[in-house]
């Protein structure tokens, strides 16, 4: 039995030989995961990183199996997702699983932002790696927005339009900018077909190689951790950082976890409560698109509704798309933004934490107000938060070089 | 400490969000249906209210005949000999032989099919809508959910006629209207006022279903997904603590 077994072990051995003489198999997993040696500090926010990639995979695969089901055209579209929802042999499951898929994309998105916001990960010599995550989020909101348009309700239709009417606010090129990427009159079924052309295609590559990209760029410097003190400053004799571990298997089973923990709450969601109380899943999309039909309340899915809110502050159409795309754009420029000579919150001192606290509670109330109907008074509230969202960044720049610090520890603390 | 406050932070920001989803589901007019879906005699008899008051108009296009007798635990020849009065097949869809043109000649608009308005309206909606009819004092059907409503009130032999009472009100502008207060039954249907009410439930239960059929098996393997999931989690937990156990 013994010498059985010591047999399969060494061919299967032989077989990575042949393999390791011919691609860099062994090479390739030593470098990324054995080998690479993470902070041993991480906590809640270090799981949506790898969270964010299971989910790209699940709407990836979910994505396929749509895919071979539904039509995009106009007339076939809707039906064709009832019929993903009855006829189809698990239909239902495979539709859910995309739909509460990307609902939760955006969710660990932001918190996977927000990490970031905290401890100071975009800070040098980090910059591209923000950068690539910026790019990675612009193509998501890209992907979702033409994804949104397939099932081709009512909420489907009439979002779309008032999102392709933004770019009519540009001077001249304007309309027929509008008409180019309709590639019709009006929204119609041209519209439909170049969308799902772009969804299940286009924007899928652009944010696979994106995420390499990020990956790459990722492990080029390791992780930040909560401390925001580089772990390779501390090394011990055979060169390796005193307050790091080898991701795998340390991290690999932490994230299993992980994995463990977010499928529960991502389950719940897909099989008890899909339509989030009207939030993942509108009401109003379970009527067929209508072009001669206006709905009452127009607004898009909750995770734009905080950039839909910055729109819709301004009184000028031209000045809202602007201001909506500067909120967006900012972003990116973080790194430089934030000059403060530590990283984390932790050794920041009490002006970063009002800051960060204001303009979360910013973020938040605009999403809420973007879904709202928008009487007067929410108007005003929307501007105010406005101000707010675009004064942290401000703020930010002037006040990170000179606001009091608190002393790092040279060892990550655990 | 620290923590417990972050926390309490959190819960307050977040709060008015519950308050958001509360307020985009109700509205004026709109009481608790109390629709049931797992209650397969209220599905049934819902079904049955509806061939019988509803098809005539309202198609039900995605919804099969033999899908509805398996989940509505009901034999074929049940199907075919008292839900079925066209001459579809068993495999068909809740389909209807009304000429659009001749409906919009007799509505103004083609009746909607009712495919996906639990899901766009939900039971709540339809069980007051159904409710909401009452004859005007020019003796005309209007409603109270859907004012100006095409629909006439189909249901009227059943529950009888309602006329409203109107009592004067003054906004907050200093300008008075007339609002209904109450109905009054001036004329009763074939059901009593309770009766009708669980015909009401009926139909909006058997609509809600109707917008998503695989509800009634989805919840079912989620709860065991749940189980499942729960387990393997704290199977991952003991394993990361027992790797994590020797990193200081």
């Amino acid at each position: 039995m013994a010498k059985k077994a010591s047999n399969v072990s060494s061919r299967a051995s032989a077989l990575l030989n042949w393999f390791d003489d011919r691609l860099p198999v062994t090479a390739f997993w030593n470098n990324v995961m054995t080998g690479y040696m993470a902070p041993k500090n991480f906590n809640f926010w270090y799981y949506m990183g790898s969270l964010a990639l299971l989910v790209l995979v699940i709407q990836i695969f979910s994505g396929i199996l749509l895919a071979m089901h539904y039509k995009p055209s106009a007339l076939e579209a809707f039906a064709s997702v009832e019929y993903i929802m009855r006829d189809v042999d698990w239909g239902w499951l495979i539709r859910y699983m995309h739909t509460t898929g990307a609902s939760f994309f955006f969710i660990l998105i932001y918190l996977h932002m927000f990490r970031s916001l905290l401890y100071g990960s975009h800070k040098a010599p980090r910059e591209l790696l923000w950068v690539f995550g910026m790019f990675i989020y612009v193509a998501l909101m890209a992907e979702a927005f033409l994804g949104y348009i397939l099932p081709w309700g009512q909420m489907s239709y009439w979002g779309a339009q008032v999102i392709i009417n933004l770019f009519g606010a540009i001077p001249k090129i304007g309309e027929p900018l509008t008409q180019w990427i309709r590639g019709d009159y009006f929204i119609s079924d041209a519209t439909l077909n170049r969308f799902f052309a772009l969804h299940v295609i286009a924007v899928p590559l652009a944010l696979l190689g994106l995420v390499l990209l990020h990956l790459v760029a990722l492990r080029e410097n390791g992780s930040n951790n909560p401390d925001g003190i580089e772990i390779k400053k501390n090394k011990d004799a055979d060169g390796k950082p005193l307050d790091g571990i080898p991701f795998h298997p340390y991290y690999t089973v932490k994230d299993i976890f992980g994995v463990g923990m977010f499928l529960i709450l991502f389950c719940f969601v897909l099989f008890l409560w899909p339509e989030a109380g009207g939030l993942f899943l509108e009401h109003d999309n379970f009527i067929p698109a209508d072009p001669l039909v206006t709905p009452q309340h127009i607004k898009p899915v909750w995770y734009f509704t905080p950039f839909y809110a910055i729109l819709k502050a301004v009184p000028d159409k031209l000045l809202g798309v602007l201001t909506m795309g500067a909120s967006v754009a900012i972003l990116f420029f973080l790194p430089w933004l934030d000059r403060s000579p530590v990283k984390s919150i932790r050794y920041k001192g009490l002006w970063y934490k009002v800051l960060l606290t204001l303009f979360t509670i910013a973020f938040i109330r605009l999403g809420l107000l973007g879904m709202a109907e928008g009487t007067p008074a929410q108007t005003i509230e929307m501007r105010v938060w406005t101000l707010v969202y675009f004064m942290f960044f401000v703020l930010l720049f002037f006040m990170s070089p000179r606001g009091k610090t608190k002393p790092e520890p040279d060892r990550v603390t655990h | 400490m620290k923590k417990i406050a972050t926390i309490l932070f959190t819960a307050v920001l977040l709060l008015p969000l519950a308050s958001f989803t509360v307020s985009a589901s109700a509205g004026a007019g709109v009481e608790q249906s109390g629709a049931n879906i797992n209650d397969t005699a209220s599905l049934q008899r819902g079904a049955k209210w509806y061939v019988n008051y509803c098809l005539g108009c309202h198609s039900v296009s995605y919804m099969r005949y033999n899908r509805l007798a398996a989940d509505l635990d009901l034999s074929e020849d049940m199907v075919m000999d008292n839900l079925v009065f066209s001459n579809a097949k068993f495999a068909e869809t809740m389909n209807i032989a009304m000429d659009p043109g001749q409906a919009m000649a007799w509505f103004g608009k083609p009746p909607p099919d009712l495919s996906l308005i639990g899901r766009s309206r939900g039971a709540d909606w339809l069980y007051s809508y159904l409710q909401g009819f009452y004859q005007d004092e020019n003796g005309e059907w209007n409603n109270t959910l859907l004012p100006n409503a095409a629909m006439p009130h189909v249901l009227w032999s059943l529950q009888g006629i309602q006329t409203p009472v109107y009592r004067q009100e003054t906004d907050a502008g200093g300008f008075t209207h007339e609002v209904i207060d109450h109905f009054e039954l001036t004329r009763p249907g074939k059901q009593s006022p309770q009766e009708f009410e669980e015909t009401a439930r009926d139909i909006a239960a058997f609509l809600e279903y109707a917008g998503e059929p695989a509800q009634l098996k989805r919840k079912g393997v989620g709860v065991w997904v749940i189980l499942f999931l729960v387990l393997f989690t704290f199977v991952a937990y003991l394993l990361k603590a027992e790797y994590w156990r020797d990193v200081h």
